[in-house]
């Protein structure tokens, strides 16, 4: 019991929409001890953290910190009893410095009014240099590497004198060797006694820097055990529910005609940054061509102006041999592109607008759906019916609020959308993040049917390794707005190869089979 | 019925009732006889058939500004000058109604054709100003309203005024212009049944029809409309174009229904009242009868109050302003749906752990 710095007890969670994010889950750490919250994406890792961090409150179950009763109802009491968080989505200010980042809302104070920021930066300095991490504490975090924001977070929470440190999913932004070092840090600061929570969903880290870890499914938790005990086999067993590793047996790809010609495409966003640079690829019929990268490479923007979001460019995008830039949204639509944007609230759905309202945005002014002015009511119903059976959504009926679904759903209802619009071409944008197993592997399941069985031209954006190495026939990778690298055998390529291009460690000026010309 | 709507019409309820009750404890606080005040606030308007029918008068010009407005804020286009509309309604309706003679059957309703029409071509001028200039409509069309009141009454001064008349007002409206009565001892006119006509259309228009379409996922979430095809610009202009012509049309319908001549020196405020009507009904026309009936039935009770009691009229608009507070918030009731939701989802779980 005493050895318990933290223990949380039956915790309950459902959200507003009515989600069991967390079902009568236990979950205990010992001090000093890298304990990792192992789980798929959506299995509630991160809830459960978020109560325990104040963010969210718990229905039923109690909180203990060092055998004692708490209630934690804000960040504020959290912080309070050293519990400190590194967010997945870093909580820091762009504009404003590493020190200024540090101290904010805890700042020194000179004559008890103004912010005192020499302090501030020496004690920025102190804890930086006490902790081992190499940092200049006067650089603006908009200028410094994801990997670095990290660092600050992580100082962020140590000045404010956190002994339990929780990390969600710190790696999801980080190249390979950014992973290395973060791991580094972490054992340091193990070994200064501090404890740490470390949520993932990537097994191999998890057996390199863990001491024990809990695995968490579809809202509850399967036990927790000894990592060294635990084989890789074991973890990813109890983590999906089976025992097989994903792995799709698609035929070779028939590259037909090409539908999709962009060259030499530049953009500058609107505060002056080159986002894109001089990126060129072909995309034909019947093949899947995947680009990978670290987020926040130029893949959203190469995404919005291939759908016609962004019309500011330089160089040509011909689709089906028009250029993208003459053409609106609607038209490119009606050339048959479809889209998964990245972002399902945003772009992809009405939230409060029910499943059937959902599923025809795109097609409502088809004769299939409607005449002239008005909407043809049973054929949409009979339609929406169709739509939910045939790609399992599960809900009630298709009245039921796209709100009301989870993630996954939500993402089923946008794919089964831009999928029934019998589509040429298919650009995804992140078609799985963030939702669970069953889907993901549903929807990948799709892409290559729709690219081997109705002979699409599937564009696939992606930050999921996993995802780009199972589905592509070709591959490019995104670097800082350019293709840093290209693969056209793509089964014989590592992660670690990979890695090198996405960190921008190497560049391959030929890019080779990445246009066919 | 699923559980959200259900929530909503609980949630409505209860707005209603805890507004009522706090102006109850405001008149007891006030009152010499704050029961008399209360039953006569409450019973008044069905004591006598022509005070009902005061309700039923009242009821119309807000079915009309109340759809306008509803049409306008399901496409999230906040145009405030369904107002101004309704007033610029008027003046065109007393214009065509004192120059254009014709055959009774059909003057008035070309009079408030025109009404509609330039009721459209005001509230567009906030759209176009919006799609041109990316100005914001609500501050666009606020100002407008004023400019809408000041065309008015100049048209009024210098061109309708009757200087024989002992204030200012227009020349006698004809009586080929007027509307029918059509229920005898109250004043209620076929205006009635033109709003429930347009209540119907307007909801067809709004939920079964592919303007409407449009118009309804543009306004819960305009970057997933312009992501799918759907063209923002057309939505913007169409939903504001309809708004403002049913808002028009109501400023003619109520000029020529009630009045004997155009006198309107001052904004009615019917535009204002709309946007409580709209959000009582959360914007679906098939509520906004019910909606403008009530709100006109508090109105007409209040009166009748002040009238027989020590109790001013204006106790209605803290009446009014409490229940649009507590329906526009948000917080107001969402741990009870909260529980009523993780009662559900507890339920469920239970019933699994049985299986």
């Amino acid at each position: 019991m005493s050895e318990m710095i933290l223990e949380m007890k039956n915790i309950l969670k459902i959200y507003p929409n009515g989600i069991v994010a967390n079902e009568h889950v236990n979950f205990s750490v010992k001090k000093g001890e890298i304990h990792a919250l192992l789980g798929e994406n959506g299995a509630g890792k991160s809830t459960l953290m978020k109560v325990l961090f104040g963010i969210e409150r718990q229905e039923e179950g109690e909180i203990y910190h060092k055998g004692e009763k708490i209630e934690i109802n804000s960040p504020h009491e959290a912080i309070a009893r050293n519990i400190g968080m590194v967010h997945q989505h870093f909580m820091l200010v762009p504009s404003l410095t590493v020190a200024e980042n540090i101290i904010l809302g805890v700042e020194p104070k000179k004559n008890k009014i103004f912010t005192d920021m020499d302090e501030a930066v020496r004690i920025s300095k102190d804890i930086a240099q006490q902790y081992n991490f190499d940092i200049d504490v006067t650089a603006k975090i908009e200028d410094i590497p994801v990997g670095t924001k990290q660092q600050v977070e992580i100082l962020k929470a140590l000045y404010r004198g956190a002994d339990i440190l929780i990390l969600d999913e710190p790696t999801a932004v980080l190249t390979p060797q950014e992973t290395k070092e973060l791991f580094e840090q972490l054992r340091k600061l193990k070994d200064k006694g501090h404890t740490i929570i470390f949520i993932s969903h990537k097994l191999d880290e998890i057996k390199a820097i863990c001491d024990r870890l809990t695995i968490m499914r579809n809202g509850k938790s399967k036990g927790t055990y000894e990592t060294k005990d635990t084989s890789t086999e074991e973890m990813s067993r109890l983590m999906v529910g089976r025992d097989v590793f994903l792995t799709f047996d698609k035929e070779k790809s028939q590259p037909k005609e090409t539908v999709l010609k962009v060259r030499n495409l530049c953009h500058i966003n609107a505060v002056g940054t080159k986002k894109l640079n001089k990126v060129s690829f072909d995309l034909k019929t019947g093949e899947i061509l995947g680009i990978a990268g670290v987020e926040g490479n130029g893949q959203s923007e190469l995404f919005s102006v291939l759908t016609g979001l962004i019309d500011s460019y330089s160089g040509s995008v011909k689709i089906l041999d028009k250029e993208a830039k003459e053409m609106k949204i609607k038209d490119i639509r009606d050339l048959g592109v479809s889209y998964i944007p990245e972002d399902r609230m945003i772009y992809g759905c009405a939230e409060d607008m029910d499943i059937l309202h959902n599923l025809i945005s795109d097609k409502f002014d088809k004769e299939e759906f409607s005449s002239k002015y008005m909407l043809k009511k049973k054929d949409i119903e009979k339609y929406a019916s169709k739509m939910i059976e045939d790609y399992n959504i599960k809900a009630g009926s298709y009245k039921q609020n796209v709100s009301m679904l989870s993630g996954g759903n939500i993402q089923k209802v946008v794919v089964a959308r831009e999928f029934s619009a019998k589509p040429t071409i298919i650009l995804a944008n992140q078609p799985t993040r963030g939702i669970d197993v069953g889907a993901a592997e549903f929807i990948r399941k799709k892409l290559i049917e729709l690219s081997r069985e109705e002979n699409c031209a599937v564009l696939l954006i992606s930050a999921d390794l996993n995802e780009v190495f199972e589905l592509s026939d070709r591959l490019a990778v995104m670097y800082k707005g350019e293709f840093s690298g290209s693969f056209t055998d793509v089964k014989n390529v590592t992660e670690e190869e990979l890695g090198k291009y996405m960190l921008g460690v190497e560049k391959d000026e030929e890019l080779e089979g990445i246009t066919y010309e | 019925m699923n559980r959200d709507t259900k929530f909503n019409v609980i949630r409505t309820t209860i707005s209603i009732l805890i507004a009522l009750g706090i102006s109850f404890v405001i008149i007891f606080l006030i009152s010499e006889e704050p029961l008399e005040a209360i039953k006569q606030m409450i019973t008044g308007p069905i004591s006598r058939k022509r005070l009902f029918g005061n309700v039923i008068e009242l009821t119309i010009p807000l079915i009309f500004t109340g759809l306008g407005v509803s049409i306008m804020f399901s496409a999230m286009q906040i145009n405030l000058a369904s107002e101004g509309a309704f007033h610029i309604g008027g003046v065109v309706a007393a214009v065509v109604a004192l120059n254009l003679p014709m055959p009774g059957f059909i003057h008035p309703y070309v009079a408030i054709l025109f009404a509609g029409l330039v009721g459209a071509l005001f509230t567009f001028i906030p759209a176009i100003l919006k799609i041109k200039t990316t100005a914001n409509e609500i501050v666009s069309s606020l100002m407008l309203n004023y400019i809408a009141l000041f065309f008015a009454n100049y048209i009024l001064n210098y061109y309708l005024r009757d200087p024989g008349a002992g204030s200012v007002a227009s020349f006698p409206l004809p009586a080929s212009s007027k509307l029918t009565s059509i229920i005898s001892g109250t004043n209620i006119h076929i205006g009635l049944i033109i709003a429930l006509l347009f209540t119907a259309g307007a909801y067809i228009f709004l939920y079964k029809s592919k303007m409407g379409y449009m118009i309804r996922v543009a306004g819960q979430n305009e970057d997933f409309a312009r992501f799918s095809g759907i063209d923002i610009l057309k939505v913007i202009l169409i939903s504001q174009i309809i708004g403002g012509f049913i808002a028009g049309m109501g400023g003619g319908i109520q000029l020529l229904g009630l009045y004997r001549r155009f006198t309107w020196t001052a904004l009615l405020g019917y535009g204002w009242d709309a946007i409580i009507v709209a959000t009582l009904s959360k914007n679906n026309p098939l509520y906004v009868p019910i909606s403008a009936f009530f709100l006109a039935y508090i109105r007409i009770g209040a009166d009748i109050m002040s009238r027989s009691t020590d109790v001013t009229p204006e106790i209605v608009s803290i009446t009014q302003g409490t229940i649009i507070i507590l329906i526009v918030a948000k917080q107001f009731l969402a741990k009870y749906k909260h529980k009523m939701v993780a009662k559900e989802a507890k339920s469920n779980i239970d019933a699994e752990g049985v299986e």
